[in-house]
């Protein structure tokens, strides 16, 4: 399959372990990416929390950018995707809005095209049982918790992700390359994001309780989608509380033995291969 | 004349506040109420009641992490994510200062690189905005780690038409 592709901002920075690995499952897997022509940034939390029509703006930009290509958008990012749904969500159920945008943007908004997140492509366009047919290197012994914080899930009637309270996808694609799973309550709590910079204490305490919760149901790793969540958790726990983080593209990249695989570990803030070279996965 | 209520409501143009019956889901969810002058539920209490000064500048609004668990869970389906952007966005348009003034800052330092070059450069905007807000020293360490592990690009991205970006912020603008 063929869909555009939108990195955002943090995946050629701070998420970049994300875009190469992406970029490696998207071609082993037969999805291939075209790049949103000359796109902009989404505006993320800084302009929903001050200025309404700039946060709708500005993911306008880019859908519309997107929608030339006429293909579904694929948002690796969970913040962008979040940003994008709640666009395309206001932009179709409020018309004032949507001429005013326009109007701003001096181009139509089609809304024809769907938004979509990697973990949903994989899931539901590849299949569970595609991919574990293609692992050639079983993540045994890695015991990671599935982490999808806020934005791929929340508001529920926006992100139209899955189960919002208790979503299983990246557990059941974990699962499929040989990682024991664990499970938790924590799946779909706060991070602490958003205030990661300002207001570090409080997130610092968030942090330490996930980290505490995945702990104590027996993970030694955790799984994630979202760059926000990666830099916090790698950041911000105490230093006794810290353990390795994930991107799930990167641990498919490892299992199905892709080039590069291990190149993104190298990145890390915390260094994940302490815990893979012990199990010997790399 | 219309009141603080109205205003609220028309600005978040979905579910009245008055369908709020206080059961305090949203505050039992909220991973920051604890941390938060007024818990949500008592924001819309305050709203119905008129103290529109006591809560722009009160430091509940600028704690909100906008992680949507309250809306998720709310019975009534009151979007109070989106009450908690419109009393910030108040607060910004009729200028009273920002109770937690990094939060404001940090959000200002990352649309001014937005502006400057269409995408966000981490490492400007961090120095834009540790300038803004004076926290020089915070995270000092990590700069150099981040650089050597290739995760700061040192020249700033770009979009070509940043022409078009930048009208979105000028058209946009409050008026």
């Amino acid at each position: 399959m063929k869909v555009s592709y939108y990195p955002g901002c943090s995946l050629h920075a701070m998420g970049k372990e994300y875009d190469q690995s992406m970029k490696a499952v998207s071609r082993a897997l037969n999805i291939e990416l075209k790049e949103v022509d000359d796109w902009s940034c989404c505006g993320a939390s800084a302009a929903h929390n001050t200025n309404f029509d700039l946060s709708i703006a500005l993911p306008a930009r880019n859908l519309i950018a997107a929608e030339k290509d006429a293909m579904d958008v694929m948002v690796p990012c969970a913040a962008c995707f979040n940003r994008f749904k709640m666009a395309e969500h206001h932009l179709k159920s409020d018309k004032d809005l949507k001429a005013r945008i326009e109007g701003v943007l001096g181009a139509r908004y089609q809304g024809g095209i769907s938004i979509r997140n990697p973990i949903d492509v994989i899931y539901n366009e590849i299949g569970i049982d595609a991919l574990a047919a293609k692992v050639v290197k079983p993540m045994t012994g890695l015991k990671p918790v599935s982490y999808y914080g806020c934005l791929l899930l929340r508001p529920p009637e926006v992100c139209q992700f899955e189960n919002y309270e208790n979503p299983f996808m990246l557990d059941k694609m974990m699962g499929a390359l040989g990682a024991d799973v664990k499970n938790w309550s924590y799946k779909t709590d706060c991070c602490g994001g958003s205030l990661s910079v300002s207001k570090t204490p409080i997130v610092v305490a968030m942090c330490d309780k996930l980290m505490a919760a995945a702990r104590e149901a027996g993970a030694n790793c955790v799984v994630t989608a979202c760059p926000m969540c990666m830099a916090n958790l790698e950041m911000r726990p105490s230093p006794n509380m810290k353990m390795p983080v994930f991107y799930f593209t990167e641990l498919i990249s490892l299992a199905m033995g892709l080039p590069g695989s291990k190149d993104t570990f190298n990145s890390h803030l915390t260094d994940p291969q302490p815990l893979l070279n012990q199990l010997r996965l790399i | 004349m219309e009141t603080f209520l109205e205003e609220v409501n028309k600005k978040i143009h979905g579910v009245p506040l008055q369908a709020c019956y206080h059961c305090r889901k949203c505050s039992a969810g909220c991973p920051a109420a604890s941390y938060m002058e007024y818990n949500p539920n008592k924001v819309i209490k305050m709203i119905q009641n008129g103290q529109k000064d006591k809560l722009l500048s009160s430091s509940t609004i600028w704690l909100c992490l906008s992680c949507e668990t309250c809306i998720t869970r709310c019975p009534n389906q009151v979007d109070i994510a989106r009450m908690m952007d419109v009393l910030r966005q108040m607060a910004i348009e009729e200028g009273v200062a920002a109770k937690e003034a990094n939060v404001l800052k940090f959000h200002e330092a990352f649309l001014s690189s937005i502006k400057f070059g269409g995408r966000v450069h981490e490492m400007l905007m961090t120095v834009h905005y540790k300038l803004k807000s004076g926290d020089l020293f915070s995270d000092a360490d990590l700069a150099p780690t981040m650089l050597l592990k290739g995760k700061l690009a040192l020249l700033p991205p770009r979009t070509r038409d940043l022409k078009s970006v930048r009208g979105i912020f000028e058209k946009t603008k409050s008026k």
